[in-house]
C-alpha cells in the first residue's frame, strides 16, 4: 500500500497534514496525586511513642465493643478484624470461672485451660460449620465476630461474682439466673446479626443453631460457678 | 450447530453412517479414516455400559450417583463442602424420619437419597454431650437442694467423658458396620452395601431421639427415667433394624440375625451406659427418707396442740 518514495520521508512527516475538528475536546489536566494514600506512608509507625499504639490498639477494640453492645448494621467489626478482644475477653472469663473448688478431692468447676480451650475450639468449629455450608465471610473475620460478642457474657460474669459475694441463696440465685439469660441472648443475637447476612437465605438456621449451643453452654458455665468458700 | 447434535442423546448406527453425519463437523484432515471410525465406535460402547449400569439394581445406581458427586480431590475445601451441601427443611425433614420410624420405609432411601451429610450427625452428637452432661448436672443439683451440706459441684470431666463415648460410637460403629457389610457384598452378591457416610449419617440422626429423653432424666423418678430411655431406645432402634435389615436379610440366615442383634446390643449399652454413669441411682432413695422424716415430723407437730 505505502509507495516506495514513501520510506524516504522523514518519520512523522505526515503529522502536519493532520487537523482535529473544533468540536473535539482535547484539552484536560494530567495530575498524578502526590500525598500519602495511606497513612504509613506519611511517617513510619516505628518511630512513634508506645502509649500511641497501644492506645490505638485500644481504641479500636473499645470501638468494636461499642458496637457489641449496640448491634448495629455496621461493617467496622468485619472490615477491621482483630483478635486483642476476643483474646481479652477470653481470658477474663476464664480467670474468673477458674476455681470454683481448688480444695475439695473430686472435680470442680472449670479449669482456666478447659474454658480457654471450649471459646477457641468451640469458635473455630463454628466458622469452619459457617464456611463448609458456604458461608461468604472469612475465617478469622467470624472468629473476630464470636469472639467480640462474648462481651455480654463477661459483664454477667461479673455481675454474677459481685452477687455471689452478697450471699448465695435462691434470691441470687434468681437474680444470676435472670442476669445470663439475658446476656445469652443479647450475645446470640449481636453474633447473628453480624453473621447471618454472609449465608443463603434457606441455611440460616443451619449456622444460628451452633452460635445458640455455644453461648448457651458459656451461659451455663457462668450460672453454675460457685465459689470456694 | 452440528456439534450440539453430537451432544444430544441418539441411536448409534454402525460406523459409516455416523462417519457420513460427522463428516463436515469435525474433519480436518480425512486421509485416515481408520482412526476416526474408533472414535463413533468407543462412544458406542461407551452408551452400552451406561445402560448395562443404570438398568441394574437400585443401589449400583446409586454407587454411580454417589461417585459422581464428589468430583473434587480431597485435599480441597470444596472436598468437604459436598458434606454440607443440605438446606434447613432437608435437616428438619430428616430429624422427623428418625423420630417416627415406619415400616417399609428405608431412612437412607427416603430421607438422605444420595446426599449424605456430616452436618447432622456432628452437631445431634454436640447437643446430645452437652444434654447429657447439663441434665447430669441439674438432677444431681436438684438431689443436694435436700442436703444442704452437700455443696454442688459442677463436674466437668463428665463432658468429656460423654463427648469421648458418644462421638466414638457415632463414628467407629459406623466404620465397623461399613466394613462389615462390603465383606458381606464380596461374599454373597445380593447384600446392599451402603456408602461410609450413609452409615454415619442413619447413625447420627437416630441418636436425635435421645436428647428429649436427657432432658426427661432431670426428672428425679426412676419409673420415668426409664420409661423414656425404653421409648427412645425403641424409637432410634426401630430406625437402625429398618434400615439394615433389608441390606442383610439377603444373606445367611444366622449371620443377618447375628448383625442386626449386635447392632440392637450396642446401641442399648450405649443409652443404658449414659443413663447410669452420669445419673447417680443411689442418691435418689436418701432425699426421699429425708423428705419422709420431715413430714412425719411435721405431721406430728400438728397433731400434738391438737
Amino acid at each position: 500500500m505505502a509507495e516506495v518514495d514513501d520510506s524516504n520521508k522523514p518519520l512523522f512527516a505526515g503529522l502536519s497534514d493532520v487537523s482535529i475538528s473544533e468540536d473535539i475536546p482535547v484539552e484536560g489536566e494530567i495530575t498524578v496525586p502526590v500525598g500519602p494514600s495511606s497513612q504509613d506512608d506519611a511517617y513510619s509507625t516505628l518511630d512513634e511513642p508506645v502509649k500511641e499504639t497501644i492506645l490505638r490498639d485500644l481504641k479500636a477494640v473499645g470501638k468494636k465493643f461499642v458496637h457489641v453492645m449496640y448491634p448495629r448494621k455496621s461493617s467496622a467489626l468485619l472490615r477491621d478484624w482483630d483478635l486483642w478482644g476476643p483474646l481479652l475477653l477470653c481470658v477474663t472469663l476464664a480467670l474468673m470461672l477458674q476455681g470454683g473448688s481448688a480444695d475439695s478431692k473430686e472435680d470442680g468447676g472449670p479449669q482456666f485451660a478447659e474454658v480457654f480451650v471450649i471459646i477457641w475450639f468451640g469458635s473455630v468449629v463454628i466458622t469452619l460449620n459457617s464456611k463448609l455450608l458456604g458461608g461468604t465471610i472469612s475465617f478469622f473475620q467470624s472468629l473476630c465476630v464470636l469472639g467480640y460478642c462474648i462481651l455480654p457474657l463477661t459483664v454477667a460474669m461479673i455481675v454474677c461474682r459481685l452477687v455471689l459475694l452478697g450471699g448465695s441463696g435462691t434470691v441470687s440465685f434468681i437474680v444470676r439466673l435472670v442476669m445470663v439469660v439475658a446476656s445469652f441472648s443479647w450475645s446470640t443475637f449481636a453474633s447473628t446479626a453480624f453473621l447471618a447476612d454472609s449465608q443463603p437465605a434457606n441455611r440460616k438456621a443451619l449456622v444460628v443453631y451452633p452460635i445458640f449451643l455455644f453461648y448457651f453452654v458459656i451461659g451455663w458455665m457462668i450460672l453454675t460457678f460457685s465459689p470456694s468458700s | 450447530m452440528a456439534a450440539a447434535d453430537d451432544l444430544r442423546f441418539q441411536e448409534f448406527d454402525d460406523a459409516e453412517s455416523l462417519l457420513a453425519v460427522n463428516r463436515e463437523a469435525t474433519t480436518i484432515s480425512i486421509e485416515d479414516p481408520g482412526s476416526k471410525s474408533h472414535k463413533p465406535r468407543r462412544v458406542a460402547r461407551e452408551k452400552d455400559d451406561d445402560h448395562s449400569l443404570i438398568g441394574d439394581t437400585d443401589s449400583d445406581k446409586t454407587e454411580l450417583l454417589a461417585g459422581q458427586k464428589k468430583s473434587a480431590p480431597f485435599w480441597t475445601f470444596e472436598y468437604y463442602q459436598t458434606f454440607f451441601d443440605v438446606e434447613t427443611y432437608q435437616v428438619l425433614d430428616r430429624i422427623k424420619g428418625s423420630i417416627l420410624p415406619w415400616p417399609g420405609k428405608n431412612f437412607v432411601r427416603l430421607y438422605v437419597r444420595n446426599n449424605p451429610d456430616l452436618y447432622g450427625p456432628f452437631w445431634i452428637c454436640a447437643t446430645l454431650v452437652f444434654a447429657i452432661a447439663i441434665s447430669g448436672n441439674i438432677s444431681s443439683f436438684l438431689l443436694c437442694l435436700g442436703r444442704p451440706s452437700h455443696r454442688y459441684v459442677p463436674e466437668f470431666s463428665k463432658v468429656t467423658l460423654a463427648a469421648t463415648a458418644i462421638y466414638s460410637y457415632a463414628w467407629l460403629v459406623p466404620l465397623i458396620l461399613w466394613g462389615f457389610l462390603l465383606w458381606r457384598n464380596s461374599r454373597v452378591m445380593n447384600v446392599v452395601s451402603y456408602s461410609f457416610l450413609e452409615i454415619v449419617c442413619v447413625y447420627g440422626y437416630s441418636l436425635f431421639v435421645f436428647i428429649p429423653a436427657a432432658v426427661l432424666w432431670i426428672i428425679p423418678s426412676e419409673s420415668v427415667r426409664w420409661l423414656s430411655i425404653l421409648v427412645a431406645m425403641c424409637l432410634s432402634g426401630s430406625v437402625l433394624v429398618l434400615t439394615f435389615w433389608p441390606a442383610v436379610r439377603d444373606d445367611h440366615r444366622r449371620i443377618a440375625l447375628a448383625t442386626v442383634t449386635v447392632i440392637i446390643t450396642l446401641h442399648v449399652l450405649l443409652a443404658v451406659g449414659c443413663k447410669e454413669y452420669f445419673f447417680d441411682v443411689q442418691d435418689i432413695t436418701d432425699p426421699a427418707s429425708s423428705v419422709g422424716n420431715l413430714a412425719g415430723n411435721k405431721t406430728a407437730l400438728a397433731a400434738k396442740p391438737q
